[in-house]
Order: C-alpha cells, then structure tokens, then sequence
C-alpha cells in the first residue's frame, strides 16, 4: 500500500482551481504589486506565494515523513519527544577562571537548567597554557582558561558527575580536556561508565570554518578516531563527536551548505570509525549533531527536518547500519549568534525567541539560547537568565511542546523540507566527486562555497536586500549597557602563578615517563594498542598541562594554519 | 604608461580567535575597490603583524577581532610600529569592542574603529577619505 | 644614509619601500636601480611554477626553512593575479611562510600582476636585482601560476622549477602546452597520493622525448623530484637537485651559466626597450593629443585595422 496522500482527482482539481487563484493573483497585484522583488530566506532561497498539495504531490507519507521515533525520523528521534521529557536546556558558558565558571554553572542550574556547556578560552581551544606567548591577553576572555587537572577539578566543583551530562567545546584538543574531564571525575569516585556528556572534537569543521587549528588534517582525524574508540569501549554514555554545522553558518554559510556539510564530515567520521575497524552499529549512535538556528524561521524547521532524514537513509543504505540508534540524528541547537545586533540589543530577546522556536519545532534534543549581551561579550548573569526563562517560557507556558512535529503536513515545510534535502544531496554528490571531505578541504572548496555566500549576504544587506532591524533600516546607536560582563586582565598573572605553582609540585619522573608513553603512541599507527586516551589520562593525572599534551601533537604530527583562500 | 600609486593593504587577525568571516569579507571588498590587499588571517602575533606591514610596504592595516584580546595586541602593535619609525602606517580596527574601549584605542593612535553593522562601502569610503598611498621615496 | 646605502646594508624598511617604487614605476628608481646594479649578481635565483593548489607556497616556504638552517639569507617574491574588474588583488601567500615573518634573515614581498601576462610582474627583475643588492644569498619567486605560458621565470631563474601534483591529468598537459622547457627540476609534489609514481613516468617519458633538443643545448637532464611539502618530506632531495643544477651551471666549461645570465639579461633588455619604446611612442602622441583612446576609437570605427595604424605611427615616430 502506497503512503501518496491526495488522489489523482483530487489533484486534478486543485491543479484548476490553482489556476484560479493565481489569475486573482495576478489582477490584485496590477492594482496593488508585491511589497517585495523578489521573496527569499536568510540564505537567499527563493519563496513562493503559496504552497499546495501539488508541492508535496509526490511524497511518500510513510518513506518521507512517517512517525516519530521511526525510520525516516523526519518527525524527531524519539517516540515521545517532548511529552515525556523536555529538550535539555543547556547554556553555553564559561568566564575568567574555574572557580567563576563554577559559580555560572550553579548559578543556571539553581535556575532550573538541565545540563552543563562549557565554553573555553582561546588558549585552552588552541592547545595553549596561559603562560604561554601567543596566550597573551586572552586569559578568561572567551571562556574558562583550564591548563590542569586542578583546573578541572575546581570548575565541576560540587556537581555530581553522573547525574547532571556535560558538553564541552572544544576540538583540537578534545581527547586531552576529556581525559581531564574523566580523570576528574574518577578521582571524585565516579564511574566512567555511567559519565555522560559531549565533546564537540568535530575537526573538520574548524579546517571549513572556525579556524581552530592545531595539526594537519589527516592526524587530526586520527585522534578523532581515537576518542571514538575509547568511547565505544569505555565510557558508553559519551557522545564522543558533536558533529557541528554551528560554526558553519556562523561563517556565513546558507542553510543547505550547514546542512550538506555537516552531514559530509559525519559520513567522514563513520569512514574512519569503520576504517579502524569498529563496526558501524557499535560506535554510530555515540554521534550527535549541532545545528545553528539563525532567524529564517521556517528554513531551520525544514532544515533540521531535513538532516534527521537525510542521516537516516545515509546510514542505512551507505553504511548498511542495522541498530535504529545507528541512524538517528540526535542534536543541540544554539541561536544564531551572527543573526544578533549591537543596536538595541534588546531585539535580541525577540531573534533569539524565534529562533529558538524554531530548534523547538525542529526537534532539538539540547538548546542554548543566546543572551542579549551576547553580541558584545560573555553574556552577563542578568542577560543570561532571560534567555534561559526563553526557553523556559517556550517549554511550559506557551504550548509548542505539546504535540509532536506539529508542522508536518504543512505543504510549505514539507516542500522546504525536500528543498532542502535535494540541493544538499547535490552537493554531497558533489564532495563524493572531490574525493572526499578532506580532498575538497585541500582544494578550499567549501571554504570558498561558505565565503561566496558571506559575501554574497553582506552585499545584499548594503543593498538593502536583506533587512536588519536597527542596522540598515530604522538604523539605530549601539547603547551602553549597564550590565555588560567585563574580564579583567589581571586574571591571567593569577592563572599563571597558579600554573607555576602547580609544575612545581610534580613529580618529574612520574610525569617525564606519562610523556614517553603518550609520545609512543602517537608516533605508533593507530589502533587500539596506541590509543592516546589511556595515557592521557594518565599524562594528566601526573601533572601534564594541556599546552604540554599538544606541544606533544605538534611536534609528532606537525602543525596547520589556514590558507585563506579567495 | 603612467606611474601608478595603489593603496596596499594588510589585513590581520591578532590573537588566537580564528573568526575570519569579518576578514575575509572585508578583504574582498577592498579588493572589489581597487585595492591591493595583504591578507595573513588568523592566529597572528603583533610581531608578526608589523613585521609584515613592513616588508609589505602597506599604506594601511585593517585588525579584525572579537575577542577582547585588543586590550594586548593593539597598544603592542602600535608600539612595535613606533619601535621601527613606521607609525605613518594607518590602523585601524574592527570586531567587538566595549564602548569605554574605543576612546582609548584611539587614543594610543588607531584611527577608526568600526562596529557589527558597519557597512562596507561606509569603510571603503572611509579608507578612501583618509588613507593615501605613501608617497614615493625616491621621489 | 641614503637609500642606496641603506639597501645595502640590508634595510628593510628603506627596502621595502624601494620595491613599491619600482612596482609603481616610479621614474626616479632608474637612477637608484643603476647604482645598485653593480652590486648585484650574487644571489642564486630560484623560481617556481605551476597550476594553483599544486603547493608551491608551502614549497617554498620548506625551501626557506632549509636554507636559513644552512645559515644563508632568503628573499622571496610571490606573485598573485590582480582583478581584471576592480584591479585590486587579494594577495595571500605569505599564509604559508608564517614561521619566516619574525627572522630577519628572510624577506617576503607579495605582488600583483597588475595586467602584467607572462607569470610575474612588470617589475619582478628589478625586485631581484634589489634583493640580492640588499644581500640575500638565496631569492625565490614563486609564479602566480594561473596561465599556461608561464616562460618568463625561465628567463629570470638560475633553477626553474615546474610543481605539479598527482592525479590531475590537465595537469600533464599544462606542462606540455609550454613550460616543458624550461623546467630544470620537476616537483611532484602530494605525492602521498594515489598516482605519484604514474605522473612521474609521464614527466619522464616527455623529457625524455625533449632530449635530442637539450643535448643540442648542453645537455642537462631535467630531474624529477617527489614531495610532500606539507610535512617538509623531499625538501632535502629537492635541495639536492638544486644544488647539482648549480654546479651544472657554474661548472660547465659550455657556459651554461653565461647562457643563463646572457637569456636575462636579453629578456630584461627587450622587455624594457618595449616597455621604454611604447612609453616614449605614447608621450610624443600625447603632445599632438593623441592618446590610446582615441586611436581605439578609429579601429572600432573601421577608419583602419591595428596593424596598419601602428606601421603608420611607427613610419611618423621614428623617422
């Protein structure tokens, strides 16, 4: 039995009485024309007046939309969704020193946050220790600075490991902050077996995006594969990628290339997973997603719709996955930062609104909402508890959690949701043809792809194509916020006494023979026997600092920088 | 064939903070204005930032950043400048920045900042006003 | 100190500065071009070409680094394509030589096109002449690498190296098109990917069907050279088959070296007797207002076609 849902008839007739309508159309518009050119999304896809049965004509109810919790997942990865437990509200954060950090975490979760996401500071993200020379004046400015187990100790102070799950962004040297995570956690009396959380440790994205880079890509991937396997084997609950098209977007991508992306260096990562030997079902479902969720309300909907089908079928039919879990597409949304402005800052309260309404209808499974203050800095904690009552609002007052997919069967999202599918499956083609992610990564290509389209977007604001409330129309002052968090740059000299205090205290040996192993391993092909995770842990338990750990790296596996392509 | 004078110009992120969306936009538009462009990207040094505007001969350098970084690399960028005789060199600076930031930035000599929301031909046009290609030494 | 002594003594500041003279062409460089001209000639002169993406940035950023390791000093020149539309350029290859920025034993200059075809610049001679005077030991010029009849660096090279990667069979027949000749070092470069030792069996068999001409010329046998410049592998054999083309050059008692340095200087001498013979032609027009306009404008209104026009202008100039 077919799943079509409208008869030929049926059809039939609306195809006439479309006729209809559009000839109404037309005669109102001689007398009255469309406000509007041309009618596009944020990401400059074109939309049409109105949409009918005949733009969904050919979907197959039960191979393109079905139920929840079933195959294809375009109605979201669990049978219940939000009726029986909410998304995870989960506040990025991270300021100045653990200890500060700490205070924020409790802060949020006494204000009834469900889960921890810790941001870093530029050092503790590029694998450098704050006394470090590059490390200069960044100190706590963007995140947490964290060079010592000690470090990590004092910034989950008083939160109980196995109870509260923890995501932590941070990439390049993911495996080293993980094994401090875990290190911490054991020696708090936690199991590893029962921890959960995320670490971004998403590579790829950072050579197409956000710059974070640390080694070539290659060894890269390497050590991606590495915290995969140690996962699979060891710490079960850890979703060991965050497979991110965040950053993507943030870069000035359009919807589909987030969305074709993302979804590539997913398919990278299973390649390698299986490639190491791990059989797909065993590691798969430890892989979530991290979308962006910018301010073209219906494109993200369609967008998330989307992906969690496109994954489906990836993993069902490239990689012959047979475990449901294998193929669901589990994923945190955050707010588009780039959608936010300096001018009246309070607007954001409204874009971040929307936005998150959309990750909601979408399906997300974890959501961070950006603070008001956000644009400038670190948000403050009055900016932060606004957005976090968001979405608090969203969840209990105003009823978008009660039904599941509520949007599906709209003729509009389903024909954006198969838009979006079809123009992403062009360009996943397209990365097949270049012979991979890592091959198109070498030849710019999605760089260039993303910086077109950033280009192409500013062009269209300063044209007035694209409007921005308070920047290019009803242009506004950037106000002076009283409450805006301001990091003191006397904190580093703080943090770097700390540090020197704490290599002092080590044992030399202890710590010199932690290297010896970690540097074997590294220098050793992979494989299980040269898993880095074990003698992280141990590195860092001797007293190994981060910047120590990727000093390591560098030397074995040689460094990156970005090319900067035009 | 007449000499011709082109305004070159570096444009560098200092610091560790790797997004260059602002950068690489940026650069392009100078481009599309007729200008020659230096780009070094992300994760540079001041040193390296000088170091660069010298052996480039840039009549001007355009700092990207948005990490609250500024509060180092700039006063030590301006300082470098002066160390090697090149503060006839314009910098300038764009990204986020706290409000009580920008008097004091300009006040160790970066002449204009621009904020999110600043348009492009709005800095072309600033660049235009206010930069000129140094003038010949051998003239 | 004036700026003649201050290159001298290495300067980069005045240096600098000197260059963007001379790309801007400003007359009076004439004067301080030719009082550096003796003290040049000392520099060993390396360039680079190839398709984009073929790595010859990361190449020569490697190069750099072995050659500061021997103690020498290194001046590099990268040229990148100016835009026929705005005529602004986004240059960019100093990315790749980051470690170089802070020694002050390299100097790194980015330059454009600026209309200029053949694979360099209007003044990428005189910018290597200015380099050695200023003392580097080493120079080497990297292509902008878009066209396929990049020759000119033949011209202003002692070692010309053509830089390929595996795979891109276009590639093979770029290198056919034209810059088969003038490579003395062939590079495959990436050449931890899949078809490495096929491409090099192509470079070789198109050698080796250019021979009977090279023996005629003296007889150097282009070497092919496999790298990974990313992770620095084949930077100590590519140095290798530098240095043995050197002593090719300096040591062939058939004067290769002469014929090398006798091929720039005839290449810089005509490229300036065009560049000085279309200016002067240009000026002594301008007087009777005539400018290039004006003489386009009578082609597009069929008056005449080029080729007549300029045997007229040439029949009434130079009489």
């Amino acid at each position: 039995m077919g799943g079509k849902l409208f008869s030929e008839s049926a059809l039939e007739r609306m195809e006439k009485e479309y006729g209809q309508w559009h000839q109404e159309y037309l005669k109102a518009l001689s007398k009255m024309p469309e406000r509007l050119d041309r009618f596009s999304t944020v990401s400059d896809l074109e939309v049409r007046p109105l949409y009918t049965p005949l733009d969904v004509k050919d979907q197959d109810f039960f191979e393109d939309i079905g139920f929840p919790g079933m195959f294809p997942y375009t109605r979201g990865v669990q049978s219940t969704m939000y009726r029986a437990r909410l998304w995870t509200m989960r506040m990025f954060a991270g300021l100045g020193t653990a200890e500060d950090t700490n205070k924020r975490f409790h802060y949020l979760i006494d204000h009834g946050e469900t889960g921890l996401s810790t941001a870093f500071d530029f050092p503790t993200l590029m694998g450098y220790d704050t006394d470090s020379p590059l490390a200069r004046g960044e100190c706590g400015k963007c995140g947490v600075a964290i060079d010592t187990l000690e470090d990590m100790q004092r910034l989950f102070e008083n939160i109980n490991l196995e109870r509260v799950t923890t995501s932590m962004t941070i990439n390049p040297p993911a495996s080293i902050i993980w094994a401090m995570y875990l290190a911490n956690g054991e020696n708090q009396g936690y199991d590893r077996k029962m921890m959960g959380g995320t670490i971004q440790n998403d590579c790829l994205k950072e050579f197409i995006a956000q710059k974070t880079l640390m080694l070539p890509p290659e060894p890269s991937l390497r050590l991606v594969t590495d915290t995969v396997e140690f996962g699979t084997r060891e710490v079960p609950r850890w979703n060991t990628i965050s497979i991110s098209g965040y950053h993507i977007r943030e870069a000035g991508s359009t919807a589909v290339q987030e969305l074709a992306f993302t979804i590539y260096d997913g398919i990278t990562y299973v390649e390698e997973g299986i490639k190491r030997g791990l059989k797909v079902d065993e590691f798969a479902g430890r892989l979530s997603f991290f979308w962006n969720s910018h301010v073209d309300f219906f494109e993200e909907i369609a967008k998330m719709r989307a992906g969690r089908r496109m994954w489906a079928r990836i993993m069902r039919d490239r990689f012959q996955a047979k475990h449901p879990r294998s193929m669901l597409m589990r994923f945190h949304t955050q707010t588009a930062g780039c959608s936010l402005t300096a001018q009246e800052p309070y607007n954001n309260i409204i874009r971040t609104t929307t936005e998150a309404l959309a990750a909601i209808l979408g399906g997300t499974q974890s959501l961070h909402t950006n603070s008001l203050d956000e644009v400038y800095m670190i948000p403050s904690e009055e900016a932060v508890l606004i957005a976090l009552r968001t979405q608090q609002i969203l969840a209990e007052e105003c009823g978008v959690a009660n039904v599941m997919d509520p949007l599906a069967g709209s003729y509009f999202v389903e024909a954006l949701t198969n838009k979006m599918e079809e123009e992403a499956l062009a360009y996943i083609r397209k990365l097949d043809e270049l012979g991979g992610m890592v091959a198109a990564i070498e030849r710019d290509y999605p760089q260039m792809e993303i910086a077109d389209a950033a280009y192409h977007f500013q062009q269209q604001v300063e044209k007035g194509e694209k409007i921005i409330i308070g920047v290019n129309k009803y242009p506004s002052e950037r106000p002076d916020l009283e409450f805006v968090l301001k990091i003191d740059d006397s904190l580093e000299n703080g943090q770097i006494e700390r540090l020197n205090r704490f290599k002092e205290k080590r044992d030399k040996v202890k710590l010199q023979k932690a290297m010896d192993e970690l540097r074997r391993r590294c220098e050793g092909p992979p494989c299980w026997e040269n898993n880095v995770m074990p003698a992280l842990i141990d590195a860092v338990r001797a007293g190994a600092t981060e910047q120590e750990c990727c000093d390591l790296y560098r030397e074995v596996f040689g460094t990156y920088s970005d090319r900067g392509s035009f | 064939m007449k000499q011709e004078r082109r305004l070159r110009i570096l444009i560098a992120k200092p610091g560790l903070d790797g997004h260059d969306r602002g950068a690489r936009v940026i650069a392009r538009a100078f481009r599309d204005a007729g200008f020659e462009v230096v780009y070094t990207g992300c994760h540079q040094t001041p040193e390296q930032i000088v170091s660069t505007a010298i052996q480039e001969d840039v009549d001007m350098v355009g700092l990207s950043i948005l990490s609250g970084a500024h509060t180092y690399s700039f006063p030590r960028i301006m300082e470098l400048l002066r160390e090697n005789q090149a503060q006839d060199i314009t910098v300038i600076g764009g990204g986020i920045f706290p409000l009580e930031d920008i008097p004091k930035l300009k006040s160790i000599g970066i002449k204009e900042i621009f904020e999110p929301g600043a348009k492009l031909q709005e800095i072309i046009g600033w660049v235009r006003a206010n930069v000129k290609p140094r003038r010949a030494l051998t003239a | 100190m004036n700026i003649i002594d201050q290159v001298l003594a290495g300067e980069v500041r005045a240096t600098a500065r000197l260059l963007r003279d001379i790309d801007d062409q400003v007359e009076s460089v004439q004067s301080i071009l030719k009082a550096l001209y003796p003290h040049t000639g000392r520099a060993y002169v390396v360039g680079f070409t190839g398709s984009p993406g073929v790595g010859k940035s990361t190449l020569v950023d490697q190069l750099a680094l072995k050659y500061r390791r021997e103690d020498k000093t290194v001046g590099i020149l990268a040229v990148d394509p100016t835009s026929p539309f705005s005529g602004g350029a986004i240059l960019g290859d100093r990315i790749r030589m980051q470690r170089h920025f802070l020694d002050s034993g390299v100097f790194i200059r980015s330059l454009a096109t600026r209309g200029h075809f053949g694979g360099l610049t209007r003044s990428t001679n005189d910018m290597i002449n200015v380099l050695d005077a200023m003392g580097k030991d080493v120079i080497l010029v990297e292509t902008v690498g878009v066209g396929q009849d990049e020759v000119e660096i033949a011209h202003s090279a002692h070692t010309t190296i053509v830089v390929t990667i595996p795979g891109m069979g276009d590639e093979i027949q770029a290198i056919k098109a034209g810059i088969m000749e003038i490579g003395s070092i062939f590079v495959v470069n990436k050449a931890d990917r899949e078809g490495s030792r096929k491409t090099v069996r192509e470079i070789r068999n198109l050698i080796d069907l250019g021979m009977r001409r090279r023996e005629e010329n003296g007889g150097w046998e282009p070497l092919i050279v496999e790298t990974e410049a990313v992770k620095g592998r084949g930077i100590e054999e590519l140095h290798q088959a530098i240095e043995k083309h050197k002593t090719y050059l300096f040591s062939n008692d058939k004067g290769q070296l002469d014929d090398v340095l006798r091929k720039r200087a005839t290449n810089q001498l005509v490229e300036t007797l065009k560049d000085e013979a279309f200016k002067t032609i240009m000026a002594r027009l301008q007087v009777r207002g005539v400018t290039i306009e004006t003489l386009v404008q009578k082609v597009l209104e069929k008056e005449t076609d080029p080729s007549s026009l300029v045997q007229r202008i040439l029949g009434e100039e130079l009489r």
